[in-house]
């Protein structure tokens, strides 16, 4: 086995993928951040089934979908739910009460895949996945409105093998709202000021040198990439419709095997890519 | 100037002997022998008139500086003996309490031994004399230091403590104990004092042996009699040698004073006096954990490294999750025990070793299932596994600190090789790399890193940390200079650099770099050592036995929850302060070269004066401090405390990238002296050494006035002057009284420029009568405070990741520099040649008055006093000898000149009356902020008396900072057309027992130095009022 991961070389593997499908209850009362037009649930579906079925049947992953609860609108989000990091799952407490019994779900499914399961049980802990961008080297929690120190330190004592370094985020949901690892050394980074400012609070805390790959978007900078032993580099990103000028930025990625995914409805309320998924390494051997 | 210093150190030690009880055997010794050196060393030296007639001047001070100093309380005594005595006083004050008890009449033996040598001791001084080269001169001082401790414990006739603890002092100076400080202060006064002082009495005294115990890594204990006074070298050899290993230099030695304080035992200082009256216990650790272990060269070298990990894993001070616990365990049961064997291997076979602090079987069962699979892995492989998976750990060579940001909020620090981090709670909260970090500093128990400006900030930022205790931030702080000069300086080209990664005055890293130590490890050949792998039980047994590691298990877990991150304070410069800063890297860069040499010497023999230059070099927040002021202290300082600021400047114009570069693009002359120097100055100090030697004959010449009997004359300081000089006529005497602490209170209490003023108040007070006392010299005091700034160049070379930031970060430096350069015009750039420094401390309660004269005098001086406007062409010369080495100090040179000429008056000065030495100094007036005042100091008025010479002008500046008040009067004299102009601040520094003496002198030295670049300092005169018990607390 490969101890820490196997390293930063390992980055990106992925054997498995938690997914969740969409209540129809998301169009009208999921968390969104500001007022806009209603999702339309229906395109929001065609979307998110693109979205599985490139996980599942493109890059050949064992992707694990969980029932819609109409109960838990969010409920399709599931990154927030749970981090996890090789053998280990950390159990969030997510900042929205609304979507605390999100997680039930979600600790069930990783059960059932014998990782070491670490419960957020701290009541004064918050922690969305949405602000944990592990880089393979070491982990950024964004201090939101959804995370609190208390929860960062919590995934520090989880993952102790890893630096924790906390960035503060004041003008998006989550850290990853604009930025998100590309490669297994390249941060993708919105242009915005804000994702400026926490890019440059991330290199100061780093003692790793990260490439940084620039988006004209923010929200097209939550990609999703993935080290598929038979596809090499994959990176699944925003479509050229929705980014047509980040797009071109992802098409210089020559190494990378691109595929362009819409997600026009999620984003409505705040969804991303990687908002969508829970990806695990699970290696056989152990 | 040696010959002064000497001259000077005898009358001290002719003082000590007749003030305090000590020096009962040794004073007609010690007389003699000075006297001897004196006049070998007169006639050894060819020009200096001067030099003969420093010396009688200095004795002729320095005794009636005991006698007034004598007349007052009795805690004035300590006052009025000469640093030299006091240091008796503080032994003896010290001795009673240890040594009473223990060997009296060892001790007096010893001192009858080291009687007996003196006359050895002398006669290498005054080879040393005659020579004057730079590099004798190095080992004169090296000598005189040993010297140093000679005589002290002759001094100490009563106790043998008493005695070591002053050859101690005398060696390593400053470090650790209190009793350090005091010989700190004696170090401060400098190579001269101390080469008089290390004459008289060295010699082989008794062999005294003591049992020593090393805790190794595998859990043994080595033992071993080491003589009494042997170095940490030797102890660390020993143990090398005992474990067969060659690459050594990534391990130390650690002494506890308790279970939470580990220091690491320095190795060029004396194990005595680092470890006082604890028990000679050591234990062999690793001190610098290499980033990739791979690059070892010997598989022994990992094998300690991985016995290391194992106790740091074990102990929970280096966290792993389950999964990496139990996969370094099973790289451990690999390495130790062989393939899984299930016959041989029972279920239990593993409990009996610790993987992590909370064992679990379920943890023990996940090493069995690993162990099976590596079968087939030899004991080196699986080191190498073993090492290959901790090294990744986050924190994996991180030394952790408990600390308190500016908000009191409880975070901590970790040292590793790329910097600081600030954790909170286990989370990291801040970082700084080392190029990042320009200076690092602490006063009392305040940990200070002075920062990079942002992209889009114009100033520096200070951060400051509260530290547990005095003790807690110096030792951070030397953990810092000793990681960052380990890890980011390269110096296989320069081994000062990797020599001297010193401590502000106690504290020097005297080892090799990484770089150095890889390059020494490729020129291994050998074949690959047979050792045995001792059962990791052991470990887990020396962990229960030994202090190390638990003790430190708690500390990331021990991170309080509470809120506050790690933000510390900022301080933001003003511009005032960044032109100060700037003027200070121009200064320091003068001083480089000469610095240089010094360091060589100091690196020898450890001698007071290092421990003086080291918290010089090292402070540097009073620029920041006192801004306008500091500038021209800073210089003064400089020259003063030229050892340490050598150091300084090497390791900082060394690391900094590009150094040619940055001093071609220096247009401004100015700019050119404040930030080229450094870089020249490393050239400087390659090429220069002959010049140095020149020059550094030729310093005599200050130790001219009577006060400055006490003068130390700094060779390295010399070569500085030399340029400075060239570029200036003018001679200026700086007097500078400081009390402990001043400027660094400053910093560290306010960060900011106010706090100066505050903080003065009190000391003021103090000060006048320690101007009275000041006559007195008393040794420097504790290092309140150490500054270090890494050298960013260095740096660079080393870390190849974070050139491109650095190479912006240093454009916008320059930038900075260069337009602070313009700002500072005044800074006056000239340097004096000759530079005595006399520290005396005397230990008062509380109370510490230093008054430090300095006298810059340019060589060229001696040269103009004949032929007046000729002997500046002759400087020019000798400025252009010096450009040749150094591109950008011709062009220092002139702007140097341009400056100064403003305020320049020829006028001879005799000073102190006795001497004659007639210098033309044109004397670059203090920018800072002054009020015209009559001038009326008891010390000036006699130096003016003896000059005979006509007032131009008097000037009084006085500045207050929150613990320290800094008076500065400049004196200009006409005497026989040559104008002379003499500067005495006096620095009333007043601390309680955290604040570390020797720092707060070795500050204000260096500031004063700063801040009048061109001046010498003639003497340092320092008065100290503390209380034994504080000393002992510290």
């Amino acid at each position: 086995m490969a101890g820490l991961g196997g390293g930063p070389a390992a980055f990106g593997r992925c054997t498995h993928a938690v997914v969740r499908a969409l209540p129809e209850s998301l169009c009208r009362q999921a968390l969104r951040r500001a007022a806009g037009p209603e999702v339309d649930y229906a395109r929001a579906e065609r979307e998110h089934q693109l979205y599985v079925g490139v996980l599942r049947g493109k890059l050949g992953l064992q992707v694990l979908e969980l029932p819609a609860d109409e109960s838990l609108p969010d409920c399709a989000f599931v990154e927030d739910m749970a981090v996890v990091c090789e053998e280990t799952a950390l159990l969030t407490r997510p900042g929205a009460p609304s979507r605390r019994k999100e997680v039930e779900a979600m600790k069930r499914v990783l059960e059932s895949l014998n990782l070491n399961i670490v419960e957020m049980v701290d009541e004064n802990a918050t922690l969305d996945g949405g602000d944990v961008l592990f880089t393979g080297r070491e982990f950024f929690v964004g201090l939101s409105r959804r995370t609190n120190q208390r929860g960062a330190e919590i995934l520090a004592d989880t993952f102790k093998d890893y630096a924790v370094s906390t960035v503060p985020v004041h003008d998006s949901l989550h850290l990853k709202s604009f930025c998100s690892m590309a490669g297994p050394n390249l941060i993708a980074i919105g242009s915005s000021e804000a994702a400026q400012k926490a890019l440059k609070t991330m290199q100061q805390m780093s003692d790793h040198r990260y490439d940084k790959l620039t988006v004209p978007d923010d929200a097209a900078a939550n990609c999703i990439y993935l080290n598929i032993p038979s596809k090499g580099h994959v990176l699944l990103h925003r479509a050229p419709e929705e980014y047509p000028e980040s797009a071109k930025v992802f098409e210089k990625l020559k190494d990378h095997m691109l595929i362009p995914i819409a997600n026009t409805e999620l984003e409505k309320v705040d969804g991303s890519l990687t908002c969508c998924s829970v990806l695990i390494n699970k290696t056989a051997v152990l | 100037m040696t010959t002064e210093a000497g001259s000077e150190t005898e009358v001290k030690k002719g003082s000590e002997q007749l003030g305090p009880d000590k020096g009962k055997d040794k004073p007609e010794e010690e007389s003699e022998t000075p006297e001897n050196q004196k006049s070998r060393e007169a006639s050894s030296e060819e020009a200096q008139d001067s030099s003969s007639a420093p010396a009688p001047t200095s004795q002729s001070s320095p005794s009636s500086q005991k006698k007034e100093k004598v007349s007052p309380e009795s805690k004035g005594i300590s006052r009025f003996l000469p640093p030299w005595l006091k240091k008796q006083k503080s032994y003896t004050l010290a001795e009673p309490k240890d040594e009473t008890k223990k060997r009296t009449t060892e001790e007096e033996q010893v001192v009858e031994e080291s009687e007996r040598q003196t006359p050895e001791g002398v006669a290498q001084p005054k080879k040393s004399l005659e020579e004057a080269g730079a590099e004798n001169q190095r080992n004169a001082k090296a000598d005189d230091k040993e010297k140093h401790s000679v005589p002290s414990p002759e001094t100490q006739p009563a106790k043998e403590d008493g005695k070591e603890m002053e050859v101690e002092k005398v060696a390593t100076g400053k470090e650790e104990t209190q009793e350090e400080k005091e010989k700190r202060e004696t170090k401060e006064v400098q190579t001269a004092e101390i080469k008089t002082e290390i004459i008289p009495q060295k010699s082989p005294k008794k062999i005294k042996t003591v049992q020593c115990k090393v805790m190794l890594l595998d859990g043994t204990e080595y033992t071993c009699d080491l003589e009494k006074r042997a170095k940490g070298q030797v102890l660390f050899d020993k143990v090398c040698e005992h474990l067969n290993l060659l690459e050594k230099d990534y391990f130390g030695l650690l002494f506890y004073e308790n279970s939470e304080q580990k220091n690491w035992l320095d190795s060029s200082k004396e194990i005595k006096r680092q470890i006082r009256s604890l028990p000679w216990i050591f234990t062999f650790n690793v001190k610098f954990y290499p980033p990739d272990p791979s690059q070892l060269t010997e598989d022994i070298t990992r094998y300690f490294l991985c016995l290391q990990l194992r106790q740091d894993i074990a102990s929970g001070r280096l966290p792993c999750s389950f999964v990496t616990h139990a996969l370094l365990g099973s790289y451990t049961l690999q390495a130790e025990l062989g393939d899984h064997d299930p016959e041989e291997h029972r279920s239990d076979y593993i409990s009996e070793f610790q993987f992590a602090p909370n064992q679990t079987q379920e943890m023990e069962e996940k090493v069995a299932e690993l162990h099976k699979t590596h079968r087939g892995l030899t004991p080196a492989q699986a080191d190498s596994q073993f090492l290959e998976n901790a090294k990744r750990l986050s924190m994996y060579g991180v030394d952790l600190h408990h600390a308190k940001d500016s908000e009191g909020v409880d975070i901590m620090l970790g040292v590793c090789a790329n910097g600081l981090l600030i954790y909170k709670d286990r989370l990291r909260i801040n970082r700084f790399a080392w190029p990042k970090i320009l200076k690092i500093s602490y006063k009392r128990s305040n940990f200070y890193i002075k920062v990079r400006p942002a992209e889009l900030e114009q100033f520096e930022s200070t951060i400051g940390f509260k530290l547990p205790n005095h003790r807690a931030a110096k030792r951070l702080w030397k953990v810092c200079v000793e990681h960052h000069t380990f890890f980011r300086l390269v110096s296989p080209e320069q081994p000062p650099k990797a020599k001297f990664l010193t401590l502000g005055s106690k504290f020097r890293y005297s080892g090799r770099t990484q770089a150095q130590t890889r390059q020494a490890s490729n020129l291994i050949d050998r074949p690959a050592p047979y050792f045995e792998r001792t059962s990791s039980k052991r470990v887990s047994r020396s962990l229960d036995g030994a202090p190390m590691g638990i003790s430190d298990q708690g500390l990331l877990r021990d991170f309080p929850a509470t809120g506050g991150q790690t933000a510390g304070d900022k301080i933001i410069d003003i511009e005032a302060a960044g032109q100060a800063k700037l003027k200070e890297g121009g200064r320091e860069d003068d001083g480089s070269p000469v610095k240089t040499p010094q360091l060589e010497l100091t690196q020898d023999g450890k001698t007071n004066s290092l421990r003086v230059d080291g918290e010089n070099i090292y402070v540097r927040h009073s620029n920041l401090m006192l801004e306008d002021l500091d500038k021209t202290q800073d210089d003064l300082l400089k020259h003063q405390a030229s050892i340490s600021e050598l150091k300084r400047n090497f390791m900082e114009s060394t690391p900094e990238p590009r150094p040619n570069e940055w001093e071609k693009r220096r247009i401004t002359p100015l700019s050119l002296q404040t930030q080229g120097k450094k870089g020249d100055h490393i050239f400087q100090v390659k090429t220069l050494p002959g010049k140095e030697k020149q020059w550094t004959t030729m310093p005599w010449i200050a130790g001219a006035k009577p006060e400055e009997t006490n003068k130390s004359s700094h060779e390295t300081l010399n070569i500085v002057e030399e340029k400075k000089q060239a570029e200036v006529e003018i001679e200026d005497t700086l007097v500078v009284d400081e009390t402990n602490k001043g400027k660094m209170q400053v910093a560290t209490d306010a960060g900011e420029t106010c706090k100066v003023e505050h903080l003065s108040k009190k000391d003021s007070s103090s000060l006048p009568s320690d101007s009275s006392s000041s006559s007195s010299s008393s040794e420097s005091e504790d290092e309140e405070v150490g500054e270090y700034q890494p050298h960013h160049r260095a740096i660079e070379e080393v870390i190849r990741e974070e050139q491109e930031e650095e190479d912006d970060m240093k454009r916008k430096e320059h930038e900075e520099k260069t337009q602070r350069v313009e700002a500072i015009p005044e800074g006056s750039k000239l340097k004096v040649p000759v530079e005595h420094t006399q520290v005396t401390a005397e230990n008062l309660v509380q109370e510490n008055a230093v008054t430090i004269a300095t006298e810059e005098k340019n060589l060229s001086e001696e040269i103009k006093q004949d032929l007046g406007e000729e002997k500046e062409e002759e400087q020019l010369k000798l400025n252009g000898d010096v450009s040749h080495v150094d591109i950008d100090v011709a062009p220092q040179i002139i702007c140097c000149s341009e400056p100064p000429v403003v305020k320049t008056e020829m006028v001879t000065i005799s000073d102190a009356t006795q001497r004659t030495e007639i210098s033309t100094k044109e004397v670059p007036i203090v920018q800072t902020e002054t009020k015209t005042i009559t001038y009326e100091s008891p010390q000036f008025d006699g130096s003016a008396g003896g000059n005979a010479g006509v007032l131009l002008s008097a000037q009084t500046i006085t500045s207050e900072s929150i613990s320290t008040t800094t008076t500065t009067h400049i004196t200009k004299m006409v005497k026989g057309g040559v104008s002379e102009t003499r500067i005495e601040k006096r620095i009333v520094i007043t601390g309680d027992a955290d604040i570390d003496h020797d720092e707060a002198l070795a500050q204000a030295i260096k500031e004063a130095k700063e801040q009048h670049p061109d001046m010498s300092v003639t003497r340092v005169v320092v008065h100290k009022e503390t209380e034994l018990a504080e000393e002992d607390e510290k």
